[in-house]
């Protein structure tokens, strides 16, 4: 993928990623947010990800931002009235914020390797849902079946919360 | 040709804004999609990883994207969790403004 387009996509991912903290309507940003998960699904695709970028795009861009929308329309969020903004906190926030960004900045500064160009893949690159799918059923086959048992968890807790009479 | 470098900073600068969209919103909609941004973020690193350390045939370091499997999937039901205990307390307490829900701080 030539280098354009990775600051296009990053650009646009980090663009509406700002956009969903710094809109003051939900659905403003629930839908900024799909769009910062496109372009993320984007970047993964130009590191030869295809199996996780098509994944980030259905559950992220598909089921997850509708249950986001459904839920703010369920709950018939408006856009939040102004109060008074503890000036302190906002302050202390941003900078704690800061820090923490300019910290990864000096790490990832330090790291040896970051600067060179990603390895060259094969001229016939392997099939990437083959590699994930034969690691995910033969080493990581516990943890798979795991991960089964907890969705179904969750879909139950989910049940058990949106009853009406909580006990 | 775009560096793992580029991809750390990317990624870094992206939990940045999720964790800045935590510390300084109040409603608890959007802390929530923040939490998400900061789960994709750190995705983004073990994928730029996974395709930096290539094996002994020259292709990407499949474990990576496993383990990024397994973070969507588990973000998926923690998300569905998560909005049906945003609902219950909706229904409770008629707001969805982290500031009005203190019972728990004193």
């Amino acid at each position: 993928m030539p280098a354009y387009l990775f600051w296009l996509f990053a650009l646009l991912m980090l663009v509406f990623g700002a956009a969903v903290v710094l809109n003051r309507s939900p659905v403003a940003s629930a839908l900024s947010l799909v769009v910062s998960f496109l372009g993320l699904a984007a970047l993964f695709m130009s590191l030869d990800a295809y199996f996780i970028g098509i994944i980030q795009v259905l559950v992220y861009a598909g089921a997850v931002m509708v249950l986001f929308l459904f839920i703010i329309m369920l709950l018939d969020l408006r856009a939040e009235e102004r109060r008074k903004t503890n000036v302190v906190a906002t302050a202390g926030g941003a900078a704690v914020a800061l820090a923490l960004f300019a910290q990864i900045y000096l790490v990832v500064g330090q790291l040896r390797g970051a600067d060179k160009p990603f390895p060259a893949l094969p001229a016939v690159p392997g099939d990437d849902v083959r590699g994930v799918g034969l690691l995910l059923f033969d080493n990581y086959n516990l943890p798979f079946q795991i991960i089964a048992v907890l969705v179904l968890v969750a879909t139950v807790g989910v049940i058990v919360l949106s009853k009406r009479e909580l006990r | 040709m775009a560096t793992l470098g580029n991809y750390l900073i990317v990624s870094g600068l992206l939990f940045t804004i999720g964790f800045a969209g935590v510390m300084l919103r109040r409603n608890i909609i959007i802390i929530f999609m923040s939490l998400e941004l900061m789960l994709n973020a750190a995705n983004l690193s073990l994928v730029a990883f996974s395709r930096f350390r290539v094996d002994s045939a020259g292709l990407p370091n499949y474990h990576a994207q496993v383990f990024v499997f397994f973070i969507i999937t588990v973000a998926a039901a923690e998300v569905a969790v998560g909005l049906a205990i945003i609902v219950a307390l909706y229904r409770a307490r008629q707001t969805a403004h982290v500031e009005d829900i203190s019972s728990l701080k004193y």
